[in-house]
């Protein structure tokens, strides 16, 4: 098959499930099959644009022009390759996770969450294969919007107030910030195609280069920047799955995804390093990510303190973009994959926690990991991930990011990194300690439980041992890396 | 057909405005309302033809009577209101099939024959006004068309009706006035109404104070009743008392049939070299332009009624218009005439969406549509598109019109406007978030909770509409091929 045909695919099979379960939605079973074929489906095109990729053919689609020089169009590179493999690879075990879920916990408006689900997926995939920002920023919005009903879910005031702060913060920052980026990039270069080596070199000024870089950085509002992550911890009122979608499969990622996608092909690395508010906005991500940290230890709902977990890890990805060696730009697009395994373990497990002991905050998980120890294995190897200690994936990305900050002297970075890695270390640690080795506290209205339903346990299982195959068999990963840095 | 065809001109303004003593006739609120919708069908079918003539080849030149020009009435269509024809007429079409349960629950029982009768002859107004190429003719259709949208507002449910129809009676007659005042001197000075001849004959007495006076009057009295900052006073509680039918149909259509007019006198008649480089009619546009767009967002933030809302974007969407046309640049004129059209659309599906609105729950106060994302799913999505196509967001209509905008804006190395542009556009954010945040994260109501969507009559045109707004955002052809042969043929031979 011809690339072309294959993203046509990509984008199209998550298009028709959504069509597909919204006219099956009276039949739960054949409805789920649905999710799972086209899950699966949806993995083996983009594995089938891999090789293509890997050898260095060209992947295009262009779909038309709504005006000259503004294309619609798709177009496959190294970074939207990891990032594809990522999401369509992690929809497989998060639809899996959501059927014992949403069935587990007796969710209302099942069909409207994976219509939405699917949605998303496609808009992901499209923002993944983007050939321009303006056919990335259409994508972009297809997302908040689609993923918009699955945080407001409940529909009860808390959902309604998270889902205001969601779409108010996404949509305003992408409305009043990045679009007159891409606009003003557009009006400057003349161009917002990705290119390699960036298209601002020689065209552009330092002082509006700073401030463009600025306006992308926080226009870019799913990248969770301080002062812009506030929607993250907000949309934790939705179900779990929900979580999952945002901080693994999709929401997060596509933020910090696009934030290295303008970095590489927009400014480009060479570019940047000319450019004083580079390391203005390497402290601003510096900055979060401590920040972050700190407030996460002091969290005791557990979804909440991953949460801020994960707006710290995203700075990280920004962080590593700004470092401006290839080594570190590497660590930023494995850091993607990575966090990405990670979290959606630890989410899982949260998951799993609601849906078989009914625990919400961190004070009540002693003694848990004997009744769930697979949920709290799973849940190590996660949090050992985010730490960054082998044999864990973590530990790759960082290392990727260390070398690189050494090598471009960056030592505020290399301190970043350390101190957060200690902070990381301080909030996931006493959870595990205390899951394994504190014995059970009877609270008077605990009950006896077991593990979780078997889709959940097999889904987080999976990919907790995802995370330390990815630490041990890193080569596809490493190559793609590899090709994006050139 | 062949000689059928020969008449579209003519056609065009005959069928509906036989249309209109026929609805009188009929007497009767459904016969009146097919005659109504056949007619506007056909003045849609009229234009369609007449743009595809235009398109290929070129302009049309057709003699009322038999009477040559300059003794005879001529009618021009060419590219520049070949658009506008079309915009008018559709938008007449899809508001007259919104119109039925709206008109039956807005309107008395009795008079909604008039109605019928009056919209044909408001439609009848404002597609004469494009189509002649004779200066008086201008001012009687424009005088039709005000006449008729006075009656037509002045028919709204609330008391207050009347005196915004009032309101607008006076400001409109000045405009009017002012207009013919303009004409007349013009007549004086060229002995012909005819615009071609006109043309021809004001090149050489371009130095004459009277020239420059009708110029002035001209340009001042369209200003008025294209509602230009600070002109447009009359506008708000116009669009806002008017029936539903009639805001949507106004709003989309009457200011821009005088924007076109504008454009014809001062780029056709006048000359671009008179117009702005022997006067400054890019400063006297631009400065009320950028002030609009911004006094017209920052009034609509603060606004309670939504329908007194849109009016004021209106005016600062006319602000954004008026810039383009200060430009005085192919890029500018394209700009312009494609944000009319676009505009056009954004407003009739806001203006259909708030009849969906007022048709249940009887009133367009934004406290009041509190909740109603969950009750009017439909019309809301609706309300969110247009909305998504006022601030301009890529893949809707508005984005093509802003895009153009910021095109033109930087060819004529206006670094500044572009600044202003988009800080205007965020205001817009501002009120369009409103909408969102009642009809979607605010509880309805008490007494509201149980509206209903709207019913299917209003919905699908209102959808359709809406659908238009993201179908223009994606395929341009039409607006920009249209709009540039337009723009190359008002500047043609001049700057």
């Amino acid at each position: 098959m011809t690339g072309a045909t294959l993203i046509i695919l990509a984008l199209g099979l998550p298009l028709l499930a959504a069509l597909s379960i919204w006219m099956v939605g009276n039949h739960p079973n054949q409805r789920e099959a649905v999710t799972l074929s086209t899950a699966v489906a949806l993995l083996l095109v983009v594995l089938a644009i891999l090789p293509l990729q890997l050898a260095g053919l060209p992947v295009r689609l262009a779909l038309g022009a709504p005006v000259p020089g503004l294309s619609i169009a798709f177009a496959v590179e190294p970074l939207g390759m990891i990032f594809a493999c990522v999401a369509s690879f992690l929809w497989i075990v998060n639809s899996v996770f959501s059927i014992g879920y949403m069935r587990g916990n007796d969710e209302p408006r099942q069909t409207r969450f994976y219509v939405c689900f699917a949605i998303a997926i496609a808009a992901t995939i499209g923002l993944a294969f983007a050939e321009n920002l303006f056919t990335l920023f259409i994508c972009y919005e297809a997302l908040t919007l689609s993923t918009y009903p699955l945080v407001a879910h409940h529909k009860n005031d808390e959902a309604r107030q998270a889902g205001r702060t969601y779409l108010g913060i996404l949509l305003g920052s992408s409305v009043v910030l990045l679009l007159p980026a891409i606009i003003a990039t557009w009006v400057l270069t003349g161009s917002v195609t990705f290119t390699p080596g960036g298209i601002m070199a020689g065209k552009v000024g330092p002082v509006i280069g700073g401030i463009l870089l600025l306006l992308y950085l926080y226009g870019i509002g799913k990248a969770a920047l301080m002062p812009m992550h506030r929607w993250l911890p907000a949309a934790m009122v939705a179900p779990t799955p929900v979580s999952a979608l945002l901080h693994a499969v999709a929401v997060v990622k596509a933020g910090v995804f696009t934030v290295v996608k303008v970095t590489v092909y927009i400014f480009g690395l060479d570019y940047l390093r000319e450019l004083a508010m580079a390391d203005v906005a390497l402290y601003l991500a510096g900055f979060t990510i401590l920040m972050a940290s700190i407030i996460a230890l002091r969290q005791d709902n557990l979804k909440r303190r991953l949460a801020y977990s994960t707006v710290s890890q995203l700075s990280y990805v920004i962080m590593a973009a700004l470092i401006l060696s290839p080594l570190s730009t590497m660590g930023a697009a494995l850091h993607i994959a990575v966090h990405a395994f990670g979290k959606i373990t630890l989410f899982m497990a949260a998951g799993a926690i609601y849906t078989a002991a009914h625990k919400t905050k961190v004070s009540e998980l002693a003694g848990i990991g004997r009744r769930m120890p697979w949920t709290m294995g799973a849940f190590a190897v996660g949090a050992i991930s985010m730490i960054g200690l082998p044999p864990a994936a973590g530990f790759l990305s960082k290392w990727y990011m260390l070398l690189g900050a050494f090598e471009a002297e960056q030592f505020f970075a290399v301190l970043v990194i350390v101190l957060s890695t200690l902070l990381n270390a301080a909030y996931f640690l006493p959870i595990i300690y205390a899951a394994f080795l504190k014995p059970e506290v009877a609270n008077g209205h605990g009950h006896d439980h077991g593990e979780a339903p078997l889709p959940i346990v097999l889904a987080l299982v999976t990919t907790g041992a995802g995370t330390i195959l990815l630490f041990l068999f890193p080569g596809p990963a490493l190559e793609l890396a590899t090709r994006l840095v050139g | 057909m062949a000689d059928l065809s020969v008449h579209l001109p003519a056609l065009q303004v005959v069928v509906p405005l036989v249309a209109a003593p026929l609805c009188l006739l009929a007497g009767r609120a459904g016969l009146a309302w097919i005659i109504a919708f056949a007619a506007s069908a056909a003045a849609t079918a009229t234009a369609a033809a007449l743009a595809y003539i235009t398109i290929h080849n070129g302009t049309i030149s057709y003699h009322m009577g038999g009477w040559p020009p300059p003794w005879g009435i001529e009618y021009v269509v060419d590219t520049a209101n070949a658009v506008i024809l079309l915009l008018v007429s559709a938008i007449a079409t899809v508001v007259l099939a919104f119109s039925p349960a709206s008109v039956a629950k807005e309107i008395r029982p009795g008079s909604q024959h008039l109605f019928y009768c009056m919209f044909v002859l408001c439609l009848t107004g404002l597609l004469g006004i494009a189509v002649t190429g004779d200066a008086f003719n201008v001012f009687v259709f424009l005088e039709i068309s005000s006449l008729s949208s006075y009656a037509l507002i002045a028919m709204g449910g609330q008391r207050k009706a009347l005196t915004a129809a009032f309101q607008y009676l006076i400001m409109g007659t000045i405009g009017a006035t002012f207009f013919l005042i303009g004409v007349g001197l013009l007549y004086i000075m060229t002995g012909t109404l005819n615009m071609a001849d006109m043309q021809a004959r004001i090149a050489g007495i371009q130095d004459s104070r009277t020239v420059v006076a009708a110029f002035a009057f001209i340009t001042v009295g369209l200003a008025l009743k294209a509602a230009l900052f600070p002109l447009h006073l009359w506008l708000p509680n116009a669009y806002a008392f008017a029936p539903s039918a009639v805001s949507a149909f106004i709003a989309a259509t009457a200011t821009k049939v005088s924007l076109y007019v504008l454009l014809r006198f001062t780029f056709t008649i006048f000359g671009a070299k008179f117009a702005f480089l022997n006067l400054p009619l890019n400063w006297v546009l631009l400065v009320p332009a950028v002030i609009a767009m911004f006094a017209g967002s920052l009034s609509a933030i603060f606004q309670r009624d939504v329908k007194r809302m849109l009016a004021y974007s209106s005016v600062a969407q006319i602000g954004y218009i008026t810039l383009a046309i200060s430009l005085a640049s192919s890029a500018g004129l394209s700009a312009a005439l494609i944000h009319i059209f676009n505009h056009g659309l954004m407003k009739a599906a806001l203006f259909c969406a708030m009849g969906c609105i007022f048709y249940r729950i009887g009133t367009t106060r934004i406290d009041d549509m509190a909740g109603l994302g969950r009750q009017m799913p439909w019309t809301m999505t609706a309300i969110v598109i247009g909305g998504l196509s006022l601030l301009g967001v890529p893949l809707t209509a508005g984005f093509i019109s802003k895009w153009y905008l910021v095109q033109a804006a930087l060819q004529a190395d206006l670094w500044w406007l572009v600044i202003l542009i988009a800080l205007s556009s965020m205001l817009a954010l501002v009120y369009i978030w409103r909408l969102v945040e009642a009809m979607y994260f605010k509880a309805p109501p008490p007494g509201l909770e149980g509206a209903r969507e709207a019913p299917l009559s209003m919905l699908l045109p209102t959808l359709f509409l809406a659908g238009a707004n993201i179908y223009f955002g994606l395929d341009t052809r039409l607006p920009v091929a249209m709009a540039e042969n337009a723009a190359t043929l008002l500047l043609r031979g001049q700057m």
